[in-house]
């Protein structure tokens, strides 16, 4: 399918289920409109309100403390995975001790840790930080800890027979090893890191995506829960390509990396 | 240059398995020796603890007569498998074994451009290890083995994953390369044409374990030699009948084991 054909038949798809929603909301042939209306509003109103979050710039607030959650989070949970990754790759007997901890606490649900995140940190950006941080981190972690480990024995004895101290072999060797390792899931990382800011503020806060979703629920403004699932959804979109354009900069090594550009 | 001469004399085991024997074998100063063996017979073994990657149970090896401890830093490795680090360019490849020696980038990035031109590579400074065929990655490693001007050259089946053409032109770029300073060579490999063509000394191996050297060979054939015609000499056959009948034996003795 060339380029031009392939973006037709994505408009058409978004098209036909717009056109469908308006049908639904407008006249009485999927039901009663005003139950339609109800539930699902309709896609002039979500447009228009969509519209009126930029013109009034109420949604900028919102959108910033999100940013701000999720660079947070990701930054400070990639620091400490990597930090941990190598602590424990470089200490396999500290690492046995810690794996069935490591285990147990990547294994539980961490939204049933955002009550205790709200009591230690208040209702402000940093008790969703911390939960986008439980998130991060174990991603991070695990990969990081398996790039260290997975490192290639030829490419480290060369490394050694090139004349390579410690600090050398880290910087040539490991750490290149263990960042390709990093930047593979740099994609889930970012993900969960905005996972954790926005579940956070629907739980419990007083800005942000999440708490633009929530509130309007809590009204009953469907229109307004729609309209803050679409900003968020672009706002996604957005920080992916972000991604994708760092991800392709810093593995052009990667022959994977290189076929996509 | 001066080259003393590699001591080797040594016995090497893993766990319980005895890979190698007791193996006594000197390479003298400027000279080329290639071991040929059977699959599995430990070659790689041998040179591994030349070059300090691991530790011998029995015996020892001496390099410029000091015994060796940790990695032998006099001494250039060429790997069988790709050890080429995947996430630096061609000419960050060459030039970072001169870094981390305490060159200043600048000098080494100028050298290394140097060297990726004697290995034939110029314009492919800015490749990475994926970007290049087997061949020219190979060449890449030989211009960072060599540019740190390591005293004793240490080879294990370099050219073994290569096709037989690029193999044979290989052949005559270490040749060449070699020939400036003619340091002292441990050339492991299991193809016999190729020890013959490039060694001055062919040392047969025994089939694993407790593998020994079973026979020497001098390899009488006159220098500078062009790597694909020397084959064609009725002297280069008559060494290869006779080293192939030593070597024969214990290609067949793995054989016999096996089946």
């Amino acid at each position: 399918m060339s380029r031009g054909a392939l973006l037709g038949w994505r408009l058409a798809v978004a098209a036909i289920l717009i056109a469908l929603w308006h049908i639904a909301a407008n006249t009485t042939l999927f039901g009663d409109p005003k139950t339609v209306r109800f539930f699902f509003s309709t896609p002039g109103d979500v447009a228009a309100r969509v519209w009126n979050f930029f013109a009034t710039g109420s949604i900028w607030k919102h959108l910033w403390i999100t940013l701000q959650e999720t660079v947070l989070a990701f930054v400070i949970g990639s620091a400490a995975g990597i930090l941990i990754g190598f602590a424990f790759a470089m200490a396999p007997r500290v690492a046995a001790v810690f794996d069935p901890y490591l285990k147990m606490a990547n294994a539980l649900p961490r939204v049933v840790l955002a009550p205790i995140f709200m009591l230690w940190f208040g209702l402000g950006v940093w008790s969703k930080v911390a939960l986008g941080f439980t998130l991060v981190f174990f991603i991070v972690f695990f990969n990081v800890y398996q790039g260290v480990k997975e490192t290639s024995p030829v490419i480290l004895a060369n490394a050694r027979m090139l004349g390579m101290n410690g600090w050398q072999l880290f910087r040539h060797v490991y750490w290149p090893s263990a960042m390709s390792w990093m930047f593979s899931s740099l994609h889930s990382s970012v993900g969960f890191a905005l996972v954790g800011a926005v579940v956070g503020e629907y739980l419990g806060a007083a800005a942000g995506l999440g708490y633009l979703i929530h509130e309007a629920e809590g009204v009953f403004d469907v229109t307004g829960v729609f309209a803050g699932m679409f900003v968020l959804a672009v706002f996604v979109i957005l920080i992916d390509q972000i991604v994708t354009f760092a991800e392709n900069r810093l593995l052009v090594w990667r022959p994977e990396a290189a076929q996509r550009q | 240059m001066e080259l003393a001469g590699v001591g080797v004399a040594f016995g090497a085991g893993q766990n319980a398995f005895r890979a190698v024997g007791r193996v006594d074998l000197a390479v003298a100063p400027h000279e080329f020796v290639a071991i040929v063996g059977p699959t599995g017979c430990g070659k790689s073994t041998l040179l591994n603890v030349v070059a300090g990657l691991l530790a011998p149970v029995e015996g020892e090896a001496r390099v410029f007569g000091r015994p060796v401890r940790g990695v032998t830093r006099e001494a250039g490795y060429l790997f069988q498998q790709d050890a080429l680090m995947p996430w630096k360019t061609a000419l960050d490849n060459v030039a970072v074994a001169l870094e981390v020696g305490g060159v200043a980038r600048a000098a080494a990035l100028a050298r290394a451009r140097d060297w990726l031109a004697r290995v034939g590579l110029s314009g492919f400074e800015a490749r990475y290890p994926h970007q290049l065929s087997g061949g020219q990655k190979k060449r890449v490693a030989l211009a960072q083995m060599l540019i740190r001007d390591p005293k004793i050259l240490l080879m294990d089946e370099p050219f073994g994953p290569l096709d037989a053409q690029t193999r044979a032109l290989m052949g005559d770029v270490l040749l060449d390369l070699w020939s400036a300073d003619r340091k002292a060579v441990l050339f492991v490999t299991h193809d016999l044409e190729e020890a013959i063509a490039l060694a001055d000394r062919v040392v047969v191996m025994s089939a694993g374990p407790a593998a020994r050297l079973v026979s020497q060979h001098v390899v009488d054939l006159p220098r500078p030699r062009d790597a694909n015609e020397v084959r064609l000499e009725p002297r280069f056959h008559a060494l290869q009948k006779a080293i192939w009948e030593d070597l024969r034996a214990e290609v067949l003795k793995t054989y016999g084991r096996a089946s």
